[in-house]
């Protein structure tokens, strides 16, 4: 299919539950070098989540949950992603907890990184992406773009909690990443991890920030906070957030971009 | 283009008396109506369509590099008076600005320093609307197909 802006071109899959799309900008986007290195991103994603994924019982995350693997045998991607968790753990104070969460399957608390897979997995793969490129990545929602010179920025707009299809407010990016977390799409899938409950004061959070790992790690605790995430967020070197509370307010820290 | 143009000023002022009566009641109790005040009508050379339905007017004055700003009228909130100024050039909104608002306590000045710059925002994107992806709370492969994102993606698919 021709498009009416031929500098720009898409592909979507299904990985870890999500679309993933990339988006491309720049010449040569037919070309089979670009194609191959497309596919790599792709594949260095379903790789990841072979390790990674908690639905599958032979991964490696679930066969070191149920004690049958150690961290030493393991692929070194999977401890390397555990001290990131503590990292996050640290960096949070707590908020983004991802070593005693609800078991699905009923039972005790099980360590699930999954929340930092995601964002973490996108941003590496992105080595594999052709070097001198514009390109955008959005994973389920999750954003993180690169600029090539002589292109334009790319425009992130920040999706309207409560209404379909509407934009809250854009961003201009040439590097960087946002990251939004919610009740939107999936219900309540975050916890607070002082009360084990779902958190309740706020509707939304994006987080703005050079690496989607972390704008992803801040959005999911400063929404676990709840009312207290705009002054937490403020203190974070480097990353700015956009919190929608559960009445409809829009606030952000002071150095959210206007436009 | 005037009538575009009021439309898009009370719009403004609309947008600012909801933040205003949003931020300000802080959730207690709703039930208030807010009166749009018309302002005094001066006639703009470029007037030609009727106004008819427009409940908003303003003034209007241009500038050499062929820009012009709008002022809406004076609305009165239980908060205190709101006013904006919109600037059009080429027929595009290219910048919008509260001259009046409340300010009276602490709580206004706070909600401003915020309020006003995302209404800025948004009616600049608004209009412009050139949106290359969305950041949203996270959408499921099930929820991919109807998502805005997709919408976004299916233009450049190959």
């Amino acid at each position: 299919m021709t498009t009416a802006r031929q500098n720009q071109r898409a592909w979507v899959e299904q990985i870890m539950g999500l679309p993933i799309s990339v988006n491309l900008r720049g010449p040569g986007l037919t070309t089979p070098a670009v194609e191959t290195r497309v596919a790599a991103y792709f594949a260095e994603l379903r790789r990841i989540d072979e390790i990674f994924s908690t639905y599958r019982p032979d991964s490696e995350i679930s066969r070191w949950q149920r004690g049958e693997l150690t961290l030493a045998a393991a692929d070194p991607l999977l401890g390397h992603v555990l001290a990131l968790c503590d990292r996050a753990f640290v960096r949070t104070s707590g908020f983004f907890d991802a070593r005693s969460l609800p078991d699905p399957l009923g039972g005790a608390t099980r360590t699930d990184p999954s929340g930092l897979v995601k964002g973490w997995a996108v941003e590496r793969a992105t080595r594999q992406l052709p070097v001198g490129l514009g390109w955008c990545v959005n994973a389920g929602g999750d954003v993180l773009v690169t600029a090539a010179d002589g292109q334009p920025a790319w425009r992130v707009g920040i999706e309207d909690p409560s209404r379909d299809g509407k934009i809250l407010r854009a961003v201009t990016l040439r590097r960087g990443a946002v990251a939004t977390s919610g009740t939107r799409h999936r219900g309540t899938h975050i916890v607070d991890p002082r009360t084990r409950r779902p958190p309740t004061g706020l509707r939304q959070v994006s987080v703005l920030g050079p690496e989607l790992l972390w704008a992803d790690v801040y959005a999911t605790a400063a929404f676990a906070r709840g009312g207290s995430a705009l002054e937490w967020l403020a203190e974070l070197d480097g990353y700015e957030g956009l919190v929608v509370s559960a009445d409809g307010r829009i606030s952000s820290t002071p150095g959210w971009p206007i436009a | 283009m005037r009538r575009i143009t009021l439309w898009l000023l009370s719009t403004v002022a609309i947008t600012v008396l909801l933040f205003s009566y949003r931020t300000s009641t802080m959730g207690s109790g709703g039930g208030d109506t807010v009166a749009v005040t018309p302002a005094n009508n001066k006639s703009n050379n470029d007037s030609g369509g009727s106004t008819a339905g427009s409940t908003q007017t303003g003034t209007s004055t241009g500038n050499s590099t062929g820009s012009k700003t709008y002022e809406g009228s004076v609305a009165q909130t239980r908060w205190g008076p709101v006013q904006v100024r919109i600037t059009v050039a080429n027929g595009k909104i290219t910048d919008v600005e509260a001259i009046e608002y409340p300010t009276e306590n602490h709580r206004d000045q706070e909600i401003n320093q915020y309020a006003l710059p995302i209404l800025h925002d948004s009616v600049i994107s608004k209009q412009s609307a050139q949106i290359d992806t969305v950041s949203g709370a996270t959408v499921t492969s099930e929820g991919y197909i109807e998502s805005l994102q997709a919408a976004l993606d299916s233009a450049h698919l190959s």
